[in-house]
């Protein structure tokens, strides 16, 4: 059983500080959706807000189309995995996970079972009598979920439960948490500030700044085609390069940036005499010259080689660099440190957007 | 005297125990970068950190309970006979607690006395835990910083005024023409005052009041360190606020509450300013017995006895407890 998560115009403030400003997001039954964003962004008061140990200053949670405003935390159809994952420690592996059922009064039997069951569903057999602090960090990771499904869902929160562990295992559990999310077929609410994460194991992506959401949809879209500035740095690597434009249709705009004039998508409808901003991603560059608008000179100020690929960093404007990212197939062609070079890309991966507000590096 | 010296050897034996330990720690070191208490200090510091625990120890804890132990021993004599033929090592003392020297019946006034403290300072114990619990999870948990160091503030300024101070102004607004009972009447609540301090409600609140820093101090440290996320995991889990305490905040704060429980049962146990100024006529607390043994009767060997009947049996009662809740005593005096 899963349920979609309505907000309908969220505004949660602090004092005069204001953590969410309106925020409408419709998130479907049985999705996976994070919410991205850099640290203090208002992702976690968003998801405080779901679970409802937050009530929002405006606007209303609905979860299953029902209205949740006075309903607390313990009565919601929800079940909230914290970042440092908050396991009881005096209580062992199976006490955890059945620990939603012997609130809800079950017998020792049934909760054993269930207990057993969710031991299964999370590969830990037979090590319910631990006690936690005796399990790895990606066990008492497992434990964590297996205690916020025991109490049957509807919907799943999870805080950046993935941030305390080594990258290695990071990656393993962002397949387990997807394949976990498949099987119970319940809705997965995740915040994260980690675009490696969102883009991997979500259906949809809300990334947000400064409690706004700049931009929802899925993992492509968010990187293929950012709508705003701030996507455009924040998920990714991204080069951007400001300027006023010059030249704008329907289909692109060309910008005239301290490289020259350079050519790029116009899906935002800048017009000529805009301030705006194109971004070019590091991978999208190749090294030979262009026609004249999609190509630009710089030395190069250090190349980095990191085995399948290759980090090239080009003098850029001010003291920014321009990045880029060369695969194995040209690695031969790669110039020196300290040399003139001249790199182009195809005008169907520049984007320009209007000026607007960065991710801080 | 002879049996009384023995207690002087003491300290010998303590200082070479000191120093054996030191010796077999220097012994011990497998690892090669292992520094013994000697290599570690220098010589000079060693022998005067020795020195100076040992001094501790023994000059001011040892050496005064051992010498009442070996008093409580002895028959009472007058200062003419000690060390002669009639100071003999004997146990009348301790049973004259149970039979009256004098007629040989049952001393059951004293062992009353002795059940009475020990239950009333179970209660005044208890009344304490459930008073303070709330309050201790106020300030650690919940209160904004503003709020706890208001509070810490309240708590803390009454013990400025000595205690004689305050049991007495606690028995002018506990007498029966005190603050509350012309507030009780004047209410309508009753029509004559109520005798607090006869049916030892003044030795409950007295005892109570007295002892509360020593509980809230260890259940705000318990508390303060729980993680708030385990709370906020169990009420998402649906625990209703009563069952977050059972579950995981009373387990977590098991050591604190041991170790506030045991402090105030002890110290109420043993406590006089209390029962002598805010009990009943007719409330006989041990310590008072105590009392009027070395300073009314000027038997010191009775006294001495029966404080160690108190001791043993407050120890033992302690240590009985912490099995039952299964809390190790290392916990408790965290």
């Amino acid at each position: 059983m899963s349920a979609g998560v309505e907000l309908d115009h969220i505004t949660v403030r602090f004092g005069n500080f204001t953590a969410v400003s309106d925020a409408t997001l419709d998130i479907k039954g049985g999705e996976f959706f994070s919410f991205l964003g850099p640290s203090g962004c208002g992702k976690t008061t968003i998801l405080r807000t779901v679970s409802g140990f937050l009530e929002p200053t405006v606007g209303r949670v609905r979860i299953g189309g029902q209205d949740m405003s006075g309903i607390g935390a313990n009565k919601r159809p929800t079940a909230l995995i914290f970042q440092n994952l908050a396991l009881f420690p005096l209580m062992t592996v199976a006490e955890n996970i059945a620990y939603g059922l012997r609130v809800r009064g079950l017998s020792k039997r049934e909760r054993r079972k269930k207990a057993d069951e969710l031991l299964d569903l999370i590969a830990l057999q037979g090590q319910g009598d631990k006690l936690v602090n005796e399990l790895s960090g990606g066990q008492k990771q497992r434990v964590a979920i297996a205690r916020a499904l025991a109490v049957q869902p509807k919907v799943l929160l999870l805080d950046e439960p993935l941030s305390a562990l080594d990258l290695k295992l990071r990656q393993h559990m962002r397949n387990e948490l997807r394949a976990i999310q498949q099987q119970v077929g319940i809705t997965f609410i995740y915040i994260t500030h980690d675009q490696g994460e969102a883009l991997t194991m979500s259906d949809r992506i809300a990334v947000m700044s400064d409690g706004v959401i700049e931009q929802v949809g899925d993992g492509k879209a968010v990187y293929n085609n950012p709508t705003t500035p701030f996507v455009a740095s924040f998920v990714g690597e991204n080069n951007p390069f400001a300027g006023r434009v010059s030249q704008a249709d329907a289909q692109s705009a060309v910008i005239q940036t301290s490289f020259g004039p350079l050519l790029g998508k116009n899906p935002s409808g800048v017009k000529v005499g805009d301030k705006a901003l194109l971004f070019v991603r590091p991978e999208s560059f190749s090294l030979s010259r262009g026609t004249a608008n999609t190509t630009l000179q710089s030395h190069v100020k250090s190349v980095a080689f990191e085995g399948s690929m290759t980090h090239l960093y080009l003098k850029g404007e001010a003291k920014k660099d321009i990045m880029l990212t060369v695969g194995r197939h040209d690695q031969s062609r790669v110039p020196e440190q300290g040399a003139q070079c001249a790199v182009s890309y195809d005008p169907a991966l520049g984007l320009v957007l209007p000026d607007g507000k960065m991710a801080r590096e | 005297m002879g049996s009384r010296l023995i207690v002087f050897l003491v300290p010998i034996v303590v200082i070479a125990m000191f120093w054996l330990l030191a010796r077999y720690e220097s012994r011990k070191g497998v690892d090669p970068t292992y520094k013994s208490f000697f290599e570690r200090n220098g010589a000079v510091l060693s022998i005067s950190f020795i020195l100076l625990v040992a001094f501790w120890l023994l000059f001011l804890i040892v050496l005064p309970y051992l010498y009442m132990v070996v008093e409580s021993f002895h028959p009472k004599l007058p200062p003419m006979k000690r060390g002669g033929a009639d100071d003999v090592v004997t146990i009348e003392q301790y049973k004259s607690f149970f039979v009256t020297p004098s007629d040989g019946t049952w001393n059951t006034n004293h062992m009353l006395a002795f059940v009475y403290t020990l239950v009333a300072s179970v209660l005044v114990t208890l009344l304490n835990l459930v008073i303070c619990y709330p309050l201790a999870y106020f300030m650690a948990q919940s209160g904004s910083s503003q709020q706890v160091r208001l509070l810490m503030l309240g708590l803390i300024v009454p013990y400025w005024i000595n205690e004689i101070l305050r049991t007495f102004a606690l028995r002018l607004l506990l007498a029966s023409r005190g603050l509350i009972n012309q507030g009780l009447m004047w209410l309508g609540i009753t029509d004559e005052p109520i005798d607090f301090l006869a049916n030892n409600t003044g030795l409950y609140v007295g005892l109570s009041y007295a002892y509360l820093l020593v509980m809230i101090f260890p259940l705000y440290n318990a508390i303060e360190s729980l993680d708030k996320n385990q709370i906020e995991a169990a009420h998402d889990l649906g625990a209703p606020w009563w069952k977050i305490h059972r579950d995981v905040v009373i387990p977590y704060a098991k050591p604190g509450i041991a170790s506030g429980c045991t402090m105030v049962f002890m110290l109420a146990a043993g406590s006089l300013a209390a029962p002598q100024f805010l009990g009943g006529p007719n409330t006989l607390w041990f310590t008072s017995i105590v009392y009027d043994f070395f300073f009314q009767a000027f038997n010191w060997p009775r006294g001495a006895a029966y404080a160690f009947i108190l001791l043993v049996a407050c120890i033992a009662f302690v240590m009985a407890m912490l099995r039952l809740f299964n809390v190790k005593l290392g916990e408790a005096i965290k």
